[in-house]
């Protein structure tokens, strides 16, 4: 009678410290536990958390599986409230590492010959220096690929970020030819790696992609949602990209956050192409007292990489 | 106010071809169906397998099916342009070759739409431009203009022939069977030709007439719109819109020439279609040439002239990469109808429509030059791409469905002159004198 009451003080016991550690996760990953995804597709972290299935049932997933729902197309018209995002790109900074380009493409299920995310390298004018120039989607305040889009496809919201909806893109191509930074891209055919996406797609993740449609760098909302950076930010080495709110007046490269208006102020940030009236989201701070010679951007570059440097100003004084 | 023995002869002239179809014909007929067939072919390919088979890609979004769009569109509106004013100003030498003109409005415009479709990726979602249209986008401007077009000239084609409709019916020696006459009766709307009728006929064709000229210069710089009211450094251009119009009128009048070349041997209107006409037309080629080559070179000029940077590099690629295409397009295919038409002894109908031949793929290479340079050459210089993205070059796909395009349009053409004659058989039995509203504007003597 006493082992057997023993025996369940136990079990309740067990029990008690279980319910506790789904708490926990509860803790952990914020209250939208309850309506997360389990996606195996994704690379595991090794570190295994405990989650509440629909059925009632406990198990144990990896961390890397478990992520928040997207949110509807309807929803993605609305943009976050009270936000208006900015980046901050610092151009003395970048040797071209391309964490920025291969990160986003796996993070939005892109194919190799697909880029949300690219860097160039410029020379404005014959004597001046060369610099490497990461280009992500401007996200403009005047957005012509959003004025010239003939069924809403593409739309500006709130918070600043213009997003493309590939249930409703008909893959005109008109805001391509509207865009003057060249952002935006075309799915020619389809390809296998949208499929890894298992997920519903929503405009916030742009994916998974689809065929005959147009698409572009999203300013990962849905990442921002979870209050993580967009996968650009998260993973240069370098700290270039900053991300922030500029209506808070705060930017993060993930390492350290500065204040947008004093970055601006005392970097002398600027904005690609002023004149041409778009009024971009994305701020450049120029390539002064650089931390690397830009020749470091070669190093370690697959050929196929390096060959789309060929026609470069700068590939016809040196030897790439 | 018809001479009935002249209109009798006429179509006694043009029955045969009405009647049958020779041997030469049907061979003609099929060797174009099996190059639709063949476009039929590759626009399969393109649905299944996707936009990859073009020589499409990110930079330059838009190929041939663009420049043929362009070219088809502009060959309408010439159409549309030329039959509306030789109408309006009762110009006495349009009688036998307004009916062409009339042909080329429609045709041109229910084939150059499709290139635009072409260009889309996602055929499936199509009906999303009326269900979602928003008026901001030049390309709903451009589907409300096209739309309003194809009805206008589809309503000036059908009451410019409606008095030949009338007279097929009522001709008694037309060997046709009944159900083809059973159509002209039908078509005819029951048109008898009283005073009455043939008032009222007239004056809703002259404002038809006045419409589709509005309408064409309207819609076709809609469509120069789409191009000018981006930024890129090469369509950003004020004057696109009548520069366009110009080019449009400019290879269309060439088309017309060539379709007067052809149906003149191949219907033996020799007797009809005479120098006379081809001289008219090729004034009318000549003015436009002048025209056509004022606005190029000011658009040019202005842009190399102030050698804004990305102008500038604009002029180099048009001057290395595409040197013979621009001195082909912008010298030759303006300076040969000048010197061939502008000196009165070179003309002859041989000459004129070979100018003409000129101008027309002289102007199908302007639009190229204007698309796809453009496209080569954006803001961004083109870095961080495929190095075979740099350069558009067309493939096996866009060119089959280039020649299906122009197939389609000599198909129609040919099975639109076995349905209604090719010559405005009651205009030209009108008796001269009766008709009020007529008088002379470009007279025979004044071009001769």
């Amino acid at each position: 009678m006493e082992e057997k009451d023993k025996d369940k003080q136990k079990k309740s016991r067990r029990e008690f410290l279980k319910k506790s550690l789904i708490a926990g996760v509860g803790v952990v990953t914020g209250s939208k536990l309850i309506a997360a995804y389990i996606d195996k597709s994704r690379l595991e972290s090794g570190e295994k958390v405990k989650a509440l299935t629909t059925h009632g049932e406990i198990i144990e997933v990896d961390k890397a599986h478990i992520h928040t729902p997207r949110v509807s197309i309807k929803e993605s018209h609305k943009g976050i409230p009270g936000r208006k995002f900015v980046m901050v790109i610092d151009l003395a900074k970048c040797k071209n590492a391309r964490k920025c380009v291969e990160s986003c493409q796996k993070g939005h299920f892109l194919p190799k010959s697909q880029e949300f995310m690219k860097v160039y390298l410029l020379q404005d004018s014959e004597k001046s220096a060369p610099y490497w120039f990461p280009k992500p989607c401007f996200h403009c305040d005047n957005p012509l690929c959003v004025s010239v889009c003939p069924v809403g496809a593409t739309y500006k919201r709130s918070d600043g970020i213009v997003l493309i909806d590939n249930e409703r893109c008909i893959g005109c191509k008109f805001c391509m030819t509207g865009c003057p930074y060249s952002t935006r891209v075309f799915a020619w055919k389809k390809y296998p790696e949208f499929e890894g996406d298992k997920q519903p797609y929503s405009p916030e993740a742009s994916s998974p992609g689809k065929e005959g449609t147009v698409s572009k760098c999203d300013f990962c909302p849905d990442l921002v949602r979870i209050g993580k950076l967009p996968y650009c930010a998260q993973n240069c080495p370098m700290g270039v990209i900053y991300f922030g709110d500029i209506d808070e007046d705060s930017v993060t490269n993930g390492a350290e956050t500065l204040r947008f208006s004093e970055l601006i102020r005392d970097r002398a940030g600027y904005r690609y192409l002023e004149t041409l009236g778009t009024r971009p989201s994305v701020y450049y701070l120029p390539p002064v007292e650089r931390q690397f010679p830009v020749d470091k951007g070669f190093n370690g570059l697959d050929k196929n990489v390096k060959n789309r440097y060929e026609n470069t100003p700068y590939s016809k004084t040196h030897k790439l | 106010m018809e001479n009935k023995t002249i209109r009798d002869n006429l179509l006694k002239e043009v029955a045969p071809h009405l009647e049958r179809t020779t041997p030469a014909a049907l061979a003609w007929i099929l060797f174009l169906l099996s190059i639709i067939g063949l476009g039929i072919f590759a626009f399969i390919t393109q649905v299944t397998k996707g936009h990859i088979v073009t020589g499409m890609r990110d930079n330059v979004v838009w190929g041939i099916y663009i420049v043929n769009f362009i070219f088809f569109m502009g060959m309408s509106y010439a159409g549309a342009i030329i039959s509306g004013t030789l109408q309006l100003f009762r110009t006495e030498w349009r009688k036998p070759i307004i009916r062409l003109a009339e042909y080329l409005a429609i045709i041109s415009l229910l084939i150059g739409p499709g290139y635009i479709l072409l260009c889309i990726g996602r055929l499936d979602r199509l009906y999303y431009l009326a269900l979602f249209g928003r008026i901001q986008s030049p390309i709903t401007w451009d589907v409300i203009a096209i739309s309003t077009d194809i009805f206008g000239c589809l309503i000036f084609l059908y009451l410019s022939t409606l008095r030949d409709i009338a007279n097929l019916r009522d001709f008694k020696e037309l060997n046709l069977p009944r159900w083809r006459k059973k159509i002209y009766s039908i078509l005819a709307l029951g048109y008898e030709g009283t005073p009455e009728q043939e008032k009222r006929l007239k004056r809703a064709t002259d404002i038809m007439a006045a419409m589709v000229i509005a309408i064409a210069i309207i819609v076709y710089s809609v469509l120069a719109w789409i191009f000018s009211v981006t930024l890129q450094p090469g369509w950003h251009s004020t004057i696109f819109g009548p520069y366009f119009v110009i080019a449009a009128i400019y290879s269309g009048t060439g088309v017309l020439i060539i379709a007067m070349w052809v149906f003149r041997k191949v219907y033996h209107l020799q007797q009809y279609i005479t120098r006379k006409h081809f001289v008219a037309m090729g004034v009318l080629m000549v003015v436009l040439a002048a025209l056509f080559g004022y606005f190029t070179f000011s658009d040019y000029l202005t842009k190399w002239y102030g050698s804004e940077k990305n102008d500038e590099s604009l002029i180099k690629i048009l001057f290395s990469q595409y040197y013979w295409p621009f001195i082909f397009s912008n010298y030759i295919g303006v300076l040969i109808p000048l010197i061939v038409v502008g000196i009165p002894k070179l003309r002859s109908i041989t000459s004129i429509t070979i100018s003409a031949l000129i101008v027309i793929v002289a102007l199908w290479f302007n639009r190229y030059l204007i698309v796809i340079p453009t496209l080569e050459s954006p803001y961004l210089p083109i870095q961080d791409s495929r190095p075979e993205w740099l350069n558009y070059s067309a493939t096996w796909v866009e060119y089959s469905l280039t020649a299906a395009g122009v197939a389609l349009f000599c198909l129609l053409y040919t099975l639109a002159s076995k349905f209604i004659p090719v010559m405005n058989v009651s205009e030209m039995a009108d008796v001269p004198g009766t008709d009020k509203t007529e008088g002379p504007f470009l007279t025979e003597e004044s071009l001769l």
